[in-house]
């Protein structure tokens, strides 16, 4: 993890059992920096998505302690919830885009929940939309759109409202190797404006292309390992 | 966030907000169902406060009139006793009116049974005085009626609210039912709202999830939904309405046709109308709480 640099997530002695059957993750104790980019890296069945449930606040522990933003959101109480989930972006391995509506109104929706007068969504929904290279899709809905429009369409809407960590479960699961790198550019340039990216995936040949990026290894649901980014200039 | 507050939600009003939502309007039986159910509320509490305000009316005639009889073959200790209790009577504090009925209106009034000619034949018929009190004056009845046997002890005296008591009585109960009718119209409205917010949670579960994630409170959710419902609600509310009032101008044309003064004093003045039509409007805020309390008590269950 960058030395010197704030946590933005963090985690002691984690664990998470779903109902009475055995532990899916246990003993978790790591950190996020702000403003690093880090891969979760194991085999399927390791706990990736669960802990990123953690992380989006989508569950909480058995046990631990996990702060994220300075505070314990073990803890927290409901009401509080939605005011940590708008500072955390969220890009889910099946998209989860509202069928209904357009890719400009889905990417819409983070600001309009976040209370971002009607005046002020067009701009950036049309900056994002154009970012992501839909910008001719706009009114498109989910459906008539491919795996990797509707998977453009979804990081745009975890992006949008400038959250401080963006958690992407499997970002490049459907799509084809150029559409994965091109993804994985949107990441960094997004990484590059302070925010912390977090990025599951068990395609390890994605990893060398992020040089500055941290890996976290899970096992069986306990941290295997934690790789520091690569020296400057060494991949 | 209050229940009609806008601020920060004020896009969940607006054709963004109700593009989340994607069933076109008036889209499930709920509204169907609320008509009927406003429809029976109306015409029972129509009856309500027809009878209510017919009990009033009775309730002042009861407690405020007397008929004082003078039954005494001689027509001139008839004459000089109906003459005494007159003055008398009319000496009685809270008295506002003492009128010997005239002997031609009691041989109309007894035409039917003894036939013309009644003036004619030896019958004698009583001395008859009506006797009206102040609206609200207690004990004024009874007074008059000893002051009354103290001058003549076989005058017999009718205080309305003797006889009128039964039917006091019955229009009473009426009244209650028809109170306790429309409380339980509105109870089952409120549960068709309740059984038709968890459906619309259950339909749009998906939507939701994504709404949470993305940040939404509760109470943003939730109006998402309560605006969907009271639109239905205030629609089948007023569907309601003009059905029932339809069928309450029909029954009151029916009843002005009876002629009858007793069935003739069950009327709704325009109070009765304006409460009646405040109905739906009633029922479209008790929908709107009903399904904003369904769906945060549903939501609160989940993270």
């Amino acid at each position: 993890m960058r030395p010197g640099a704030a946590n933005i997530v963090q985690f002691e002695n984690v664990g998470l059992r779903y109902g009475s059957g055995a532990e899916t993750l246990s003993d978790l104790s790591f950190s996020l920096a702000a403003g690093a980019f880090y891969f979760l890296t194991g085999p399927s069945g390791a706990g990736k998505s669960s802990l990123l449930r953690l992380i989006y606040l989508a569950q909480r522990p058995s046990r631990g302690l996990i702060r994220m933003f300075g505070e314990d959101v073990v803890t927290l109480p409901r009401a509080r919830m939605p005011g940590f989930r708008r500072r955390i972006g969220t890009v889910f391995q099946d998209f989860r885009l509202i069928p209904h509506l357009s890719a400009y109104e889905n990417i819409a929706l983070p600001l309009r929940v976040n209370g971002v007068a009607e005046s002020d969504i067009d701009t950036p929904v049309r900056e994002m939309l154009e970012w992501v290279g839909l910008s001719g899709r706009a009114y498109a809905r989910p459906d008539t759109l491919s795996g990797g429009e509707q998977q453009r369409v979804a990081i745009a809407r975890a992006v949008i409202g400038r959250p401080e960590i963006l958690v992407a479960d499997e970002p490049t699961g459907n799509v084809d190797p150029d559409m994965a790198g091109r993804l994985l550019y949107l990441f960094e340039a997004l990484n590059k404006l302070g925010t912390t990216i977090l990025v599951a995936t068990h395609d390890l040949h994605l990893i060398p292309r992020v040089h500055h990026a941290q890996t976290i290894t899970l096992d069986k649901g306990r941290l295997a390992g934690v790789q520091p980014a690569a020296p400057t200039g060494g991949r | 966030m209050a229940l009609f507050g806008r601020g920060s939600g004020s896009w969940l009003t607006s054709a963004a907000g109700r593009r989340l939502l994607p069933e076109g309007w008036l889209s499930g039986p709920m509204p169907w169902v609320i008509a009927i159910m406003m429809f029976l509320m109306v015409l029972a509490a129509a009856a309500g406060l027809a009878l209510g305000f017919a009990a009033r009316g009775l309730d002042n005639h009861m407690s405020s009139q007397i008929t004082v009889q003078i039954v005494d073959a001689n027509r001139e200790r008839r004459d000089a006793a109906a003459d005494r209790i007159i003055a008398a009577a009319s000496a009685l504090p809270g008295v506002t009116s003492v009128r010997r009925i005239e002997d031609q209106e009691i041989a109309a009034l007894l035409r039917p049974w003894l036939g013309a000619g009644l003036a004619e034949n030896d019958l004698p018929v009583p001395a008859m005085i009506d006797v009206a009190f102040e609206p609200g004056v207690t004990g004024g009845p009874a007074a008059a009626e000893a002051a009354i046997r103290a001058i003549s002890p076989r005058a017999r005296v009718d205080a309305h609210a003797q006889w009128l008591a039964p039917l006091a009585g019955l229009i009473a109960s009426l009244r209650w039912l028809a109170g306790v009718l429309v409380l339980l119209m509105a109870a089952a409205a409120a549960f068709t709202v309740v059984l038709a917010a968890r459906s619309a949670l259950n339909t749009h579960q998906a939507t939701i999830d994504v709404m949470h994630h993305l940040g939404s409170s509760d109470a943003q959710i939730a109006r998402l939904f309560q605006r969907r419902i009271a639109t239905d609600a205030l629609f089948g509310g007023m569907v309601g309405l003009l059905l029932a009032s339809l069928v309450i101008f029909a029954v009151g044309n029916r009843i002005a046709r009876v002629g009858s003064d007793l069935i003739g004093s069950v009327d709704l003045p325009l109070t009765a109308w304006a409460i009646l039509a405040a109905l739906p409007l009633a029922g479209t805020l008790l929908a709107m709480v009903a399904a904003r309390l369904t769906i945060l008590l549903a939501l609160r269950r989940r993270l």
